[in-house]
C-alpha cells in the first residue's frame, strides 16, 4: 500500500471529515472520562447545560466568546500570511494598559469622548506591541514565534508592575490591585450583555470584507501562499507586513480594553484569561475564515464555560475543557491528511516503492 | 554576593533549560521544530511529581516523567510526521494541551511539598573526589543527581551526533530527507525516535523542576522555560555543547533577579524579572542580523516529507 494525493474533495465532504475529527476527540475524551469513573455523556450534557441552561449561563458563554472572537480574528489576519502571532496574550495587555492609563487619569471627559479614546490607544498600543516583532521579522527575519511570545512575558510582567507597586490602589488597603474605573470608562450594556459583542460581530464582517474585497486583502492571501510570488506580483511585502501585523496587534489590544472596561472595571494580570492561546486553536479550526471564527469562537467559549460548571457540580478541574479543545484541534489536525491524501494499493502497478 | 554561590546557582537554574534544548537540537536535527517544548516539560513535571509523591520512589518518578515527555512527543510525531500536518500549530496545541494536563492532573498538588524520600535523592549531593577541586567543583559537582546526569547526557548525545553513523544519518534526514531516503535510511523511523527523545529529555527538564528546583508543585512551574528553550537552540545554533553555554547564561538571568533582591537596586524588581525574555529577544534578533551558513536550521525543518513528492 502507498500513498497517493487524492483531488480534492468537495466542500461537504471537507465539513464532514472535520465533523468526524470532532466527534473523534468527544469520544477520546469521553473515554478519559471513563477511566476517570465518570459518565462522559453526563459530563457533556452538563457542560452544555452549564455553558447555555440559564440567561446567566448563556450570557456568561457570551462574555466568554466575546474576548475569544475578536482575538481570534486578529491573530487570524497574521496567520494568513503565515505570521505566527503567539503574542496576542501580550497585546491585549498592553491594550488594557493604554486604554487604563486614560481610563484613570481622563475619567473627567464624557463617556462618549473617554470610551473611543480608550478603545483607539488600546489598538495603537497592541498595534505597536506586534508592530515590534513584525518589524524585525521583515527586516532581518527573525523569528516571530518566539519574539512575540516572549513580548507576552514582558507585558505580563509589566502589569503585575502596574498592579503591585506603580498603579496600586492606596485604598485598597495593602491589597494589589489598580483602582476601579469611573463609572464613564465602563461600556455600556446592550440587552444586558456589554457592547463588546456588537463591537465583535462588526469586525466579523470588517475582516471579511477586508481579506475578501481589498487589495490588502489580497496581497496577504498571496503574500500567505508564496512569498516569491508575491515579490514577482510587484508586492512590497515589507509594507503589507507591517500594515497586517499592526492591524492584528490592534484587533487584540483592543480585546484589552474590552476586557477592562466591560467585565473587570480595572487593569489586572487575570486580564486575559488565556484567550491568546485559545484563539490560536479556534482562528486554525475555522480555517482562516472570519464567519466560522464567530461560530468556533462561541463553541469554545462555551466548552470554557461549561468547564467551569462541571468543576463546581463534579469536582473535575476545569482544565478539563482546555484539554478537550487541544485534542479536538489535533484529531482536525490529523484528519486534514484524510482529505489531502488517500491510500492505494500499489503492488498491481508496481510502481517499485518498495515498503 | 558569593560568586562560587552564584555560578553554582546557575548551574541549577540552566539544567532544565539545558535537557529541553538538547531534546529541541535533535528534534530539528530531523527536521522537526517541535514548539510543544513548554507542554511537554509541564507534562513531565506533573507526572514527576504525581509518581513521585504516589509511590515515594524516586527512580519511578524520573522514568514516568520522562514518558510523559515521549507521550507528548508521540502525539505530535504522528500527526507531524505520518499524517504531515503543520509543525507549527501542531506543536502550539501540544503546548496548550500540556498546559491543560499539567493543571488538570496538578490541581489536586497544589502547595504539596515531595516525600522526603523522594527529595533528598534528587537534592544537592557533592560528587566524590570531584567536588573538592577548588571552585570548578564547588560550581558544578554539588549539585542534583539529575544535574550529574545532564553532564553525561550532553557528551553522550554531542558524540552520537557528531561521531557516529547514526549522527551522520539524522543530520541528513534533517538536511535533505529525500537523499537520506534514496541512500536507503529509514527517514521516519529516525524522525520518531528523536522526536521521542526530544520529549523524553524535556519532561526530565520539568522533572528537575519539579522534583529538585522547587519540590513543591505549583501550576505553570515552567514559567515559559520551554519557549526560552526553543530560542537556545537558535543561540546554540543547532551544536548541543553550545547549549551548555546558553542554557546556563539563560539559568543565571533567571535568578538574578532574585539575587539582586537585597540590594535595594533602583530599579523595580518586576523590570529586572523581565530580563530573561528581553535577553532572548535580544538574541534572536542578534542572531538573524548575523547570519551565516553555519547558523542555519537544517534544511528540512519545518516542511513534511511525502516520499511520493521528491
Amino acid at each position: 500500500m502507498r500513498i497517493a494525493k487524492r483531488s480534492e474533495l468537495t466542500k461537504v465532504q471537507i465539513v464532514l471529515v472535520r465533523l468526524a475529527a470532532v466527534v473523534g476527540a468527544l469520544i477520546f475524551g469521553g473515554v478519559f472520562l471513563i477511566i476517570l469513573g465518570e459518565n462522559p455523556l453526563t459530563i457533556y450534557t452538563s457542560m452544555i447545560d452549564g455553558g447555555l441552561g440559564s440567561f446567566f449561563r448563556f450570557r456568561e458563554t457570551v462574555n466568554l466568546t466575546i474576548p475569544l472572537l475578536i482575538t481570534s480574528l486578529g491573530v487570524m489576519v497574521a496567520f494568513k500570511m503565515r505570521f505566527w502571532n503567539i503574542g496576542a496574550e501580550g497585546q491585549i495587555f498592553m491594550g488594557a494598559f493604554a486604554a487604563s492609563y486614560f481610563a484613570l487619569n481622563f475619567a473627567y471627559l464624557p463617556k462618549i469622548v473617554l470610551l473611543p479614546l480608550m478603545g483607539l490607544a488600546a489598538m495603537v498600543s497592541g498595534g505597536i506591541w506586534l508592530l515590534i516583532p513584525a518589524w524585525f521579522k521583515a527586516k532581518f527575519g527573525t523569528n516571530e514565534t518566539l519574539f512575540t511570545l516572549m513580548l507576552n512575558y514582558i507585558a505580563l510582567k509589566w502589569v503585575t508592575y502596574l498592579q503591585y507597586s506603580l498603579w496600586k490602589d492606596p485604598a485598597g488597603m495593602g491589597f494589589p490591585k489598580i483602582p476601579s474605573f469611573e463609572e464613564n470608562a465602563l461600556l455600556p450594556k446592550i440587552l444586558g450583555i456589554h457592547v463588546g459583542w456588537v463591537i465583535a460581530l462588526l469586525l466579523i464582517y470588517l475582516a471579511y470584507i477586508y481579506l475578501n474585497h481589498t487589495k490588502t486583502g489580497y496581497e496577504i492571501a498571496v503574500i500567505g501562499e508564496s512569498e516569491d510570488t508575491a515579490r514577482y506580483a510587484g508586492i512590497d511585502i515589507k509594507r503589507v507586513i507591517l500594515k497586517t501585523m499592526f492591524l492584528s496587534g490592534g484587533i487584540c489590544g483592543l480585546v484589552g480594553m474590552i476586557q477592562a472596561s466591560g467585565i473587570s472595571g480595572t487593569l489586572s494580570v487575570d486580564l486575559s484569561g488565556g484567550v491568546g492561546f485559545t484563539a490560536i486553536i479556534t482562528a486554525w479550526l475555522s480555517g482562516l475564515n472570519p464567519v466560522m471564527v464567530g461560530i468556533v469562537s462561541f463553541l469554545f467559549a462555551m466548552l470554557r464555560q461549561g468547564g467551569s460548571f462541571i468543576q463546581t457540580a463534579y469536582e473535575i478541574p476545569a482544565s478539563a475543557a482546555e484539554i478537550l479543545q487541544a485534542l479536538i484541534l489535533f484529531f482536525v489536525l490529523a484528519s486534514e491528511f484524510f482529505v489531502r491524501y488517500k491510500f492505494v494499493l500499489s503492488h498491481k502497478h508496481g510502481t517499485g516503492v518498495k515498503k | 554576593m558569593n560568586m562560587i554561590s552564584f555560578f553554582s546557582a546557575m548551574v541549577q537554574a540552566g539544567t532544565p533549560l539545558l535537557f529541553a534544548t538538547v531534546g529541541e537540537i535533535f528534534s530539528q536535527k530531523v527536521g522537526h521544530l517541535n514548539l510543544g517544548l513548554e507542554g511537554m516539560m509541564l507534562m513531565g513535571a506533573v507526572t514527576g511529581f504525581a509518581v513521585g509523591y504516589g509511590t515515594s520512589n524516586p527512580l519511578l518518578a524520573i522514568v514516568a516523567a520522562a514518558l510523559a515527555g515521549m507521550a507528548g512527543a508521540l502525539i505530535y510525531a504522528i500527526i507531524t510526521v505520518s499524517l504531515k500536518a503543520n509543525q507549527e500549530v501542531t506543536g502550539l496545541t501540544l503546548t496548550i494541551f500540556g498546559t491543560g494536563y499539567a493543571s488538570f492532573a496538578g490541581n489536586k498538588y497544589v502547595g504539596y511539598k515531595l516525600p522526603e524520600g523522594v527529595s533528598s535523592v534528587f537534592a544537592k549531593t557533592p560528587f566524590p573526589i570531584l567536588s573538592d577541586i577548588p571552585v570548578i567543583g564547588e560550581i558544578f559537582f554539588d549539585q542534583s543527581i539529575l544535574v550529574y546526569f545532564s553532564y553525561v547526557m550532553v557528551i553522550f548525545l554531542g558524540i552520537v551526533l557528531y561521531k557516529t553513523k547514526y549522527g551522520l544519518n539524522l543530520r541528513m534526514v534533517g538536511e535533505n530527507p529525500a537523499a537520506a531516503d534514496a541512500s536507503g535510511i529509514n527517514v521516519n523511523r529516525y524522525k520518531y525516535f528523536y522526536i521521542l527523545l526530544g520529549g523524553a529529555l524535556s519532561g526530565l527538564g520539568g522533572a528537575f523542576l519539579s522534583l529538585s528546583y522547587i519540590p513543591v508543585w505549583q501550576e505553570n512551574i515552567t514559567a515559559g522555560k520551554g519557549w526560552i528553550a526553543v530560542a537556545l537552540v537558535i543561540f546554540a545554533t543547532w551544536n548541543p555543547y553550545r547549549a551548555i553555554v546558553g542554557s546556563y547564561f539563560f539559568g543565571g538571568l533567571d535568578i538574578i533577579g532574585y539575587r539582586l533582591q537585597k540590594f535595594e537596586l533602583p530599579i523595580p524588581i518586576y523590570i529586572i524579572n523581565m530580563l530573561p525574555y528581553a535577553a532572548t529577544i535580544l538574541v534572536l534578533v542578534l542572531m538573524s542580523i548575523k547570519k551565516s551558513k553555519e547558523n542555519k536550521a537544517p534544511g528540512s525543518v519545518g516542511k513534511a516529507y511525502f516520499r511520493e513528492e521528491r
